[in-house]
């Protein structure tokens, strides 16, 4: 097997990473992708914007931006200190904070087209038939934005997969902490073992292949209905 | 003078305290659109809201259930204070026992029928469940369809579906937003009988929201005309509505809307003319210019039209089309009487005295001139 354990560590990594973030992104995103659907608020478009950001920005520029917030002198890296967690940067944590950001809108977008698509009405039915907000969001909402709950993990965790300008930033290269696949590749190729970089280039690129095949089959399935 | 009759508050005193009645009144101003009604209608039967599209029938029905809260506004249902924003009392619709069959269904998609109909059945609690599900069901005719999915089921056995599971909440009041307007005649008649069933059968009162006379006159006891987001008339259906084929023949506030098209416009004498279908005639009226081609929708009153057994020579009215006479009516007051015309494809009502209509010899499909002596552009989009 041409595969190194450092590899195999890489990898590992990066599927721990990506379900991490997908996990933390649907909780954060959800509430913000309400928001975002139901709002009536001149906060709308500016926020929305914001949201969208790491969709054109290169991601060094959130990795440089991150880096200094959470390094000794920014206000993350203030505040964790503060906390006596020391400073995130070159830290899984840290990796998991910047792959937040950066696939932000991957996990928000998907979400916010499902809740605007859903519309008032079946909140309004919901609501004669005795349901109280919550209730409504729970028994009616989740189930009808399913499908985009699952484009929107699907999404998230294959962008965090493919992260690297924002790893390399505010990660670094550590194997074991914040040594992705990713990484791993640049790695190798610097090293000009190509061979190695072949198979975790190619166990990529059909990853990728799969994910999104796996994303447009059942996109055409829910709209065969 | 109907709404002399008719639209007065009576008032509750304690021997009154324990009758059943609606008491609603909101008042909503946005840029646009106003609504303005004060009702007390009987809490029992259907009580029908009738009127034109954009009359504010859909936005009253809203304050009723709380959907929209007109900032000011007081609703109390045979005894439950649901809204009383002098006192900043606003109970959310949640929490209202009421049950809201809307204009499309609404059915919750993800949910089989079953499942819809016990959705809002299992959230009121044991002891308030009047209404068993195997007597909705049987009520509705729709045992056959629990299994299914919404997505499964025709426009009429979804609308049966929603009145079902409204119906379940056991509600106190059950408000019906056009629940027949998006279906075809056939369906209709497929749903009719079933709410000619629920008011006999079961001791709820129901808000009927509608714009087709027919249902109107088939099914509601008591009617309320709305316009413009005013109440035109309340009363009793029978007293109320003089003539099923002939909407909004209420008195002083008889009206007939017409379409038209735009087809021409003289900007020196600022006159824009406006064809009607079916005919050659021109309604001519002073307006801003308006494109040709675009078209529009006016409101001619009955007491604004005139007849003429000849064309009018020499005269500064604009407007002399030729009609046709369909049918009459003499009103409350025999005095006076309604004329139905049509005028290509439109319909007018004329209000004329009866000894006009006598001396004229009025008589069914009799050709003859209306004047119109004034003529109100409906908002265009």
């Amino acid at each position: 097997m041409p595969l190194t354990q450092a590899d195999f560590d890489a990898v590992l990594l990066t599927l721990k990473l990506a379900s991490l973030t997908t996990v933390l992104l649907l909780l954060i995103g959800t509430p913000i992708a309400w928001w975002l659907a139901r709002t009536g608020s001149w906060l709308k478009q500016p926020i929305g914007a914001i949201v969208a950001l790491p969709l054109v920005l290169p991601p060094t520029v959130i990795g440089f931006y991150l880096l200094v917030s959470m390094g000794p002198h920014g206000f993350i890296g203030q505040l964790t200190q503060s906390l006596g967690l020391g400073t995130l940067t070159f830290t899984f944590s840290g990796l998991v904070i910047g792959s937040l950001f950066y696939s932000l809108p991957f996990v928000v977008q998907p979400l916010q087209n499902a809740f605007e698509a859903i519309g008032r009405a079946p909140l309004e039915a919901a609501a004669t038939l005795r349901a109280n907000p919550w209730d409504a969001f729970f028994t009616v909402v989740l189930p009808l934005a399913k499908p985009g709950f699952i484009t929107a993990a699907i999404l998230g965790f294959a962008h965090t997969v493919g992260e690297f300008g924002v790893v390399l930033m505010i990660g670094g290269n550590i194997p074991g902490k914040t040594q992705v696949a990713s990484v791993q590749i640049y790695n190798h190729v610097e090293t000009l073992e190509y061979a190695q970089a072949h198979w975790l280039a190619g166990g990529m690129l059909a990853f990728s292949f799969i994910v999104l095949l796996a994303l447009y089959s059942g996109r055409r399935v829910r709209q065969g209905w | 003078m109907l709404k002399q009759l008719f639209g007065g508050q009576p008032l509750v005193g304690p021997a009154q305290a324990a009758e059943k009645l609606i008491r609603a009144r909101f008042k909503i101003e946005r840029p646009g659109f106003a609504l303005d009604v004060d009702l007390c209608l009987p809490g029992r039967g259907i009580s029908a809201l009738f009127g034109h599209s954009g009359s504010g029938k859909t936005s009253c029905l809203r304050c009723f259930a709380g959907l929209d809260q007109a900032p000011d506004g007081y609703l109390e249902v045979n005894g439950e204070l649901w809204q009383d924003s002098a006192n900043g009392q606003f109970v959310a619709p949640h929490q209202r026992a009421l049950g809201y069959v809307f204009q499309d269904a609404n059915l919750f998609a993800h949910l089989s029928v079953r499942r819809n109909l016990e959705y809002g059945r299992k959230r009121i609690p044991a002891h308030s469940r009047r209404v068993p599900l195997e007597q909705a069901v049987e009520l509705l005719g729709i045992g056959h369809l629990l299994q299914r999915m919404p997505d499964n089921l025709s426009g009429g056995e979804r609308q049966r579906v929603a009145i079902a599971r409204a119906l379940l909440t056991s509600p106190r009041l059950l408000l019906m937003d056009e629940p027949l307007a998006s279906l075809d005649l056939k369906r209709k008649l497929e749903v009719l009988p079933y709410l000619e069933r629920l008011h006999e059968e079961l001791d709820i009162p129901i808000l009927y929201v509608s714009h087709s006379p027919d249902e109107v006159a088939r099914l509601a006891d008591h009617l309320v005309v709305l316009d413009e987001g005013k109440v035109q008339a309340s009363g009793p259906l029978k007293e109320t509505l003089l003539r099923s084929d002939l909407p909004f023949m209420f008195e002083e506030d008889a009206e007939a809307v017409v379409d038209g098209i735009v087809s021409h416009y003289e900007p020196d004498y600022r006159l824009l003319s406006i064809r009607l279908s079916g005919t050659d005639a021109v309604l001519q009226l002073t307006h801003a210019p308006l494109a040709a081609g675009k078209p529009v929708r006016v409101k001619i009153k009955a007491r604004d039209v005139s007849l003429s057994l000849q064309q009018a020579q020499d005269t500064s009215l604009l407007n002399l089309l030729p009609a046709r006479v369909e049918h009459w009516l003499a009103l409350d007051n025999q005095a006076q009487m309604l004329v139905g015309l049509r005028v290509g494809d439109e319909r007018m009502i004329a209000r004329i005295t009866r000894y006009s209509f006598d001396r004229l010899g009025i008589h069914a499909q009799q050709a003859l001139w209306v004047q119109v002596k004034s003529v109100s552009l409906l908002a265009s989009d």
